[in-house]
């Protein structure tokens, strides 16, 4: 018996001390974001022997949160940051820095059956608070519109309610659903109805998506800023990123980091150099 | 060790058991009113309850009133219900009473099987199979709605409501039905007028098990129901039930937020009720149990 506890004793202090060795490093937030952080944490490991990264997802809001908390050094998040965090995270002595890593796009989709070709801004914001409810309304057959949208929770929803809806209600009829492909996947089968994804799920079968104010959305509109529907892709540091953490931040912002973010389906900041920078802070 | 000692400690084994199970059930319950109830400092119990408007995410003025999510899990249950009953109550007489003993031994552990159906497996084949056959074949612009859950919540409460009744009329004793059948009476009429009455109290805990199954389902409803947070007005309609909000919602809302703690709420009012639905059950099998044979 006492052999087995010092046995135990050993292991504890010996875990303890791998732990406290090893970069230990736990990213927290968006689930829009993460895909790109899977993968670019997997090369950065395979690369930085010795460092352990750990990330979950589970939205802008939390990655705010844990940040604030304390509980993460690196937060990723699809939105940036609202001035109520900054304050609650100033007031905590946590001093939070944006970092610009990618762009995504998000295109209104109709299903491939319907005439539709573009809308406008005024359009879009009437067909998703309620006000239009028929195709004819909008050059269309007539037939009722039926409104997809995400979560309220979601990112992708707080980016549409702001920029397309400008703060007005989503329609209470809208169908809600809770990811990107959920929504391709019911507009894809529902002839009358819209919604709107990320750029890389605009693509799918059955699916067409719409031009906004006459502009495609595509890698090309949202770097020269002329599609009206896109978004930047943050990370968040607590003042300016030390260590492993800056290594990492680095990794995402180089070539081969900006490579992933391509390969993931979002757009690299790469050509925006040109462009002007899109980023704050 | 002595006999009597032995006995002594397997009692408080199992006892220790039992108060752990009740012991973790009440922290659960706990810790959920300790997160439901803070909401009622900003919303009032009645805004809450019967308010019509569910945009918890509204920056500038958020409303946090549930009745379209209770009216949504009413109508998905209630018409849920009036599809399995018949579908289960009826199976179950069949395979107890009716089907001669090969087909019994086959179909009842494939019914059985039914309620081993992972919940995402049905609502898959609610999203990719019926909503397009019910928009092609009914005209309707949606195909996620009220009518769609309700069928795909059907399939998951006949297993528990078929399985559940036979065993109850399974269990009515054979001198009942042999007094029938020897006073003249079909089959039938034994069936009618002796069995399914003698069983009646096992029938009516199945159903309403049944019942507590389909209003607590939550990737069904997440899935197929639509999402749409509005009174149900058609059969057609897409709606938004409480689990599939709280399901939906709860992983993006700000730990401690006021929308956090509405969720919990909504999941308080979803535990009064199929705590309700459970003592009901309980009730009912006691008040009507068969006792002997003689007491019909």
């Amino acid at each position: 018996m006492k052999r087995l506890s010092s046995v135990l004793a050993g292991l504890l202090v010996l875990g303890m001390a791998a732990t406290s060795f090893a970069g230990e490093i736990a990213v927290k937030g968006s689930t829009t974001v993460q895909p790109i952080m899977q993968k670019a944490v997997e090369a950065f490991m395979a690369q930085h022997k010795g460092v352990s990264i750990s990330i979950s997802a589970s939205g802008s809001g939390d990655g705010a949160k844990a940040l604030i908390d304390g509980t993460t050094p690196l937060a990723m998040m699809s939105r940036e940051m609202k001035p109520t965090e900054i304050q609650q995270a100033n007031a905590k002595g946590i001093h939070p820095k944006q970092i610009v890593i990618a762009y995504d796009c998000i295109t209104p989709i109709v299903n491939s059956s319907n005439p539709v070709k573009n809308l406008s801004m005024a359009q879009l914001k009437d067909i998703f608070t309620g006000k239009i409810t028929d195709w004819k309304d909008v050059g269309g057959a007539a037939g009722p519109i039926s409104v997809v949208s995400r979560d309220s929770s979601s990112g992708t929803f707080e980016y549409w309610g702001e920029h397309v809806l400008k703060k007005e209600r989503v329609y209470a009829r809208a169908q809600m659903q809770a990811s990107n492909g959920a929504v391709a996947q019911v507009v894809s089968k529902q002839k009358g109805s819209i919604g709107y994804v990320g750029l890389a799920y605009a693509k799918a079968p059955g699916l067409k998506d719409l031009t906004v104010e006459g502009v495609a959305g595509s890698i090309a509109t949202t770097l020269n800023g002329t599609y009206p529907v896109s978004r930047g892709l943050y990370l968040y540091t607590n003042g300016e990123p030390t260590g492993d953490v800056a290594k990492l931040v680095n990794y995402i912002l180089s070539p081969a980091g900006q490579k992933i973010v391509a390969s993931v389906d979002y757009i690299p900041l790469k050509s925006l150099k040109s462009a002007g920078k899109k980023g704050k802070k | 060790m002595h006999r009597r000692t032995k006995e002594a400690l397997i009692k408080q084994v199992f006892l220790a058991t039992a108060v752990t199970s009740l012991a973790i059930l009440a922290l659960i319950m706990i810790f959920l009113f300790m997160e439901g109830l803070p909401t009622f400092h900003f919303v009032s119990i009645k805004g809450f309850l019967g308010g019509l408007d569910w945009y918890p995410t509204d920056e500038a003025r958020p409303d946090y009133g549930i009745l379209p999510l209770i009216a949504a899990s009413g109508a998905v249950t209630t018409l849920s219900s009036l599809l399995a009953i018949p579908l289960g109550v009826m199976s179950a007489v069949y395979l107890a009473e009716i089907a001669n003993p090969k087909v019994r031994a086959i179909a009842k552990p494939v019914v059985e099987m039914l309620a081993s159906l992972p919940s995402v497996v049905i609502g898959f084949f609610g999203m990719v199979v019926l909503a397009p056959f019910l928009q092609d074949h009914f005209d309707i612009p949606v195909g996620l709605n009220l009518f769609n859950a309700s069928l795909m919540l059907a399939f998951m409460s006949v297993p528990t409501i078929a399985s559940v009744s036979e065993d109850a009329i399974y269990a009515v004793p054979r001198e009942l039905k042999e007094a029938s059948l020897a006073l003249g009476a079909t089959h039938l009429e034994t069936l009618l007028r002796v069995t399914i009455p003698a069983a009646l109290s096992g029938i009516g805990t199945a159903v309403i098990l049944g019942m507590s199954r389909a209003i607590g389902e939550t990737m069904v409803v997440l899935m197929v129901a639509g999402g749409a947070a509005v009174l149900p007005d058609s059969l057609f309609g897409p709606v938004r039930p409480m689990p599939a909000s709280i399901a939906a919602e709860m992983a993006e809302a700000p730990f401690r937020s006021n929308h956090y703690h509405a969720l919990f709420a909504i999941a308080m009012v979803l535990f009064v009720v199929t705590l309700g639905f459970n003592v009901l059950a309980d009730y009912i099998s006691h008040k009507h149990r068969q006792v002997g044979s003689a007491s019909l």
